[in-house]
């Protein structure tokens, strides 16, 4: 075989490891839409979106998407408001005010939170986090959402503040010398001139961890429970998308069946959202990055 | 009239240095809790022990067999596709609909939450190709998760390349593939072996996606090909957790500590050879 | 009249290389000084000392005295935010804030902790009308500053320097990035100044300094070779090594 012809095959074969990612985006899209189809072919769209109860493996049916959703948000609101200000709070420090060698120590040593499997967070969740809570709320049930979005949000603190970090250090340090010349203080350079310079790429990191806490599934299937219900209390009980599609894959639903299908509409309920998320942070990125280069 | 808030800006500074800490304190407080209450359980006995109805007899050794099994499999999967998609997107794709298109798209594959490639993973392996829950359709489902991630790392270690290096073996009259096998990829060896290590670690500790796909948790018998049903180490600890008895959330917490170790392990090799190679890879 | 900076035997070291040697000079207020020389010869570095800008580099260590509008620099116990309130500084690259034209200006005021609305409203207005910038930007305070041209961000960052009302301005080569006419605008603007403010310029650009100073010194390889009025210093220069950099010889 000549030179050209063993080059161009190559390419062929490199080229089609990377068209595989287009085919699983294809897969996924598929076998979402596909048993979602046939699952509102039964159950009435609006239904869906209206119903204000989720009991598809009850003996009275209900389809309404509403108490899943509202589990998964009532566990990433309690989960970003603690790794949100925390981690903004670790990108400010890290890119201001840290020495380069404090900021080289603590970066690997914050990204080890984001390496503990999430089932081992949903652990601690359960066995530490809520007895240590029902000790000041003796009303928190033994699953809950605040546990797991307390918990949830400490596993999450990286990706706030690493990727913050990231947009804070590419500010041009100019901005710096100009804020500083006029007699500024750090503090407020870096919250009234870094920072706000800098609000794309933070705005960014807040989509992904948003993103990320939306589409947990371990700590809140072992932690906040298996009641779906559509409430803002974090003390009780909740089921989340996510919870869900496991509650149902971990027991004995058959094949073909309507069951067996909400677990594919629950799961493009949740592709939809974080799919739409991370196109907005995908784009936003592009944007900030040009603003610098 | 002049004013400046001092007080803030005093308490700005250990403000910062104890939110940096809280998570990481907070952790090794689990941490030692779980040594504290699992770390005695550990023995030979229950490493090498099957699950069992009773706790006190029940072990690890099909889950960790199990884990073993998935880690090798999705490493043979994954390994040459993400690095042959790596190489293509940096040494071969030009400016195009489709390249930008595909670069876009492994940008959102790297978002989307694990249980979705379970559910992916469910219909297309477990039923279309009709694998079943056994461990082929678990490592397959678990090579499309981690392979965003093997892909950015390859294209992040193939991008530092000096393309003095390359200009050179193109000078000398080398192929396009001959400079890639020669000069590239041992220059970037180091940084795609970072990446391939920190998503099977990733991998490793995967629960959903391999519960989607059916991965039993009471399996009483060791793999012995990859078309056998399995379990993995987190699936058992899952499964372990949400029992009643004590002495069953006793086998968990050992069982986490076992995870745990190979987990930082994996971790600690990654980040040493990414300080060994220099490189700033962002994955 | 006494002088606004008085420098004795100033010594500047970058990791303990010696980058200025023994300075000894002083700005007259009032008036403006430029400090001229050829790269690398320490005039950047001299200017930045006056509002302890080189604090920033690490590794750099000064030496001797500096008496800035009365405060000993090396004395540890100034507070370097009032320092730099009351020594303003200019850049090379204009480096407006990614904020409006108004937040830009009133910024500094902000930073001091001034709330008053109208008053900063009011300083504001007076600042870019003293930069020659109001009646380009004055209908639109709100717009971006990166939306204006290059010579227009630069006198929006001496208004933003003006409305603190410093004592003294520092300009690093204020004008280097921008083109003949927004340069010409500028030296307009910078002699315009010096009514209030006691301005030191750094520039390569000899024509420039001959055209807008006062005083000028010449600096090479750390020393400060010569310190004039710009008329003698141009038209009877004392060193040789000051004529051969003024004729074009070297630099």
């Amino acid at each position: 075989m000549n030179k050209k012809k063993k080059e161009y095959i190559i390419y062929l074969i490199l080229r089609g490891c990377a068209f595989l990612t287009i085919l699983t985006t294809i897969g996924i899209v598929t076998v979402l839409l596909s048993e979602s189809l046939t699952f509102f072919k039964n159950v009435s769209f609006w239904s869906f979106i209206s119903d204000t109860e989720w009991t598809p493996l009850f003996a009275n049916k209900h389809y309404g998407i509403a108490p899943l959703v509202s589990g998964t948000l009532l566990t990433t609101v309690i989960a970003l408001s603690v790794a949100v200000p925390i981690g903004l709070i670790i990108a400010i420090y890290l890119s201001e005010y840290a020495s380069d060698r404090f900021r080289s120590v603590i970066k690997p040593v914050l990204e080890i939170l984001a390496a503990v499997p999430t089932v081992v967070y949903g652990f601690f969740a359960l066995m530490f986090v809520t007895p240590f809570l029902q000790l000041f709320i003796p009303s928190l049930a033994g699953f809950n959402s605040l546990s797991a979005g307390l918990v949830m949000g400490i596993m999450i603190i990286p990706y706030v503040s690493s990727l913050s970090e990231d947009a804070l250090s590419a500010v041009p340090s100019s901005l710096r010398q100009a804020s500083y010349g006029l007699g500024a203080s750090k503090f407020q350079t870096s919250f009234k001139v870094v920072f706000p310079a800098a609000a794309s790429g933070v705005t960014v990191a807040v989509i992904l961890a948003l993103s990320r806490a939306i589409g947990e599934t371990m700590i809140v299937s072992i932690a906040a429970g298996q009641q779906p219900r559509l409430t803002a209390n974090p003390l009780v009980p909740i089921e989340t998308i996510t919870g869900y599609i496991v509650q149902v894959c971990m027991g004995d639903v058959p094949h073909g069946s309507i069951e067996y299908r909400t677990i594919f509409v629950a799961g493009l309920t949740l592709f939809f959202i974080t799919y739409l998320l991370n196109n907005i942070s995908y784009f936003l990125k592009q944007k900030y990055q040009e603003q610098y280069d | 009239m002049i004013k400046r808030n001092k007080f803030k800006e005093k308490i700005f500074p250990p403000l910062a240095l104890f939110c940096t800490f809280l998570g990481v304190i907070l952790l090794l407080i689990f941490l030692v809790n779980i040594l504290i209450d699992g770390l005695s359980r550990i023995d030979a006995d229950f490493i090498t022990s099957l699950p069992s109805r009773k706790a006190e007899k029940a072990g690890i050794l099909t889950a960790w067999t199990g884990s073993l099994w998935i880690m090798i499999m999705t490493a043979l999967i994954s390994i040459p596709i993400g690095v042959c998609a790596g190489i293509y997107m940096e040494e071969y794709s030009k400016k195009s609909k489709i390249n930008t298109l595909i670069e876009i798209n492994i940008a959102n594959l790297a978002g989307v939450p694990s249980i979705i490639y379970g559910l992916l993973g469910l219909e297309v392996f477990g039923r279309l190709l009709g694998l079943g829950n056994t461990i082929l359709a678990g490592s397959f489902t678990l090579s499309l998760l981690i392979l965003p991630i093997i892909i950015v790392a390859t294209r992040e270690s193939i991008k530092a390349v000096p393309k003095s290096i390359k200009d050179a073996s193109y000078a000398l009259g080398a192929t396009k593939w001959e400079t890639i096998t020669n000069h590239v990829l041992p220059y970037s060896v180091g940084g795609i072996l970072t990446g391939v290590i920190l998503s099977i670690s990733r991998a490793i500790g995967e629960t959903a996606p391999l519960i989607a796909i059916g991965a039993l948790a009471y399996v009483p018998f060791i793999a012995q090909s990859p078309f056998d049903e399995f379990t993995v180490l987190p699936i058992q600890i899952f499964n372990w957790t949400t029992r009643p008895q004590h002495a069953f959330l006793v086998n968990a917490a050992a069982a986490i500590i076992v995870l745990l170790l190979i987990t930082f392990v994996l971790n600690g090799i990654a980040v040493y050879l990414r300080n060994k190679w220099k490189m700033n890879l962002r994955y | 009249m006494k002088p606004v900076i008085e420098v004795s035997n100033l010594f500047v070291y970058y990791n303990n290389k010696p980058a200025l040697k023994d300075i000894t000079m002083s700005i007259r207020p009032n008036a403006i000084t430029a400090l001229i020389g050829p790269s690398g010869c320490g005039k950047s570095t001299f200017l930045r000392v006056f509002n302890r800008m080189n604090d920033f580099i690490s590794g750099c260590r000064m030496e001797g005295k500096v008496i800035v509008d009365g405060s000993n620099l090396s004395n540890n116990d100034i507070d370097v935010e009032t320092l730099r309130k009351n020594v303003g500084m200019v850049f090379q690259k204009p480096n407006p804030f990614p904020k409006s034209i108004f937040d830009n200006v009133a910024y500094g005021l902000k930073v001091q902790g001034f709330t008053d609305k109208k008053f900063i409203e009011e300083r504001v207005e007076t600042s870019l009308r003293q930069a020659y910038l109001w009646n380009e930007v004055g209908d639109n305070l709100n717009g971006s500053a990166l939306s204006l041209s290059g010579g227009q961000q630069q006198r929006l960052c001496i208004a933003r320097t003006i409305a603190v009302q410093p004592k003294i301005i520092l300009m690093d080569e204020p004008t280097s990035a921008l083109d003949p006419i927004a340069t010409a605008k500028i030296e307009e603007l910078i002699i315009s100044l010096k009514e209030q403010y006691s301005i030191v310029i750094v520039t390569h650009n000899m024509q420039q300094a001959s055209r807008i100073s006062d005083y000028t010194s010449f600096f090479y390889m750390g020393d400060l070779i010569e310190f004039n009025t710009t008329e003698n210093i141009f038209k009877n220069p004392q060193e040789k090594s000051t004529e051969n950099y003024i004729t074009g010889r070297f630099g």
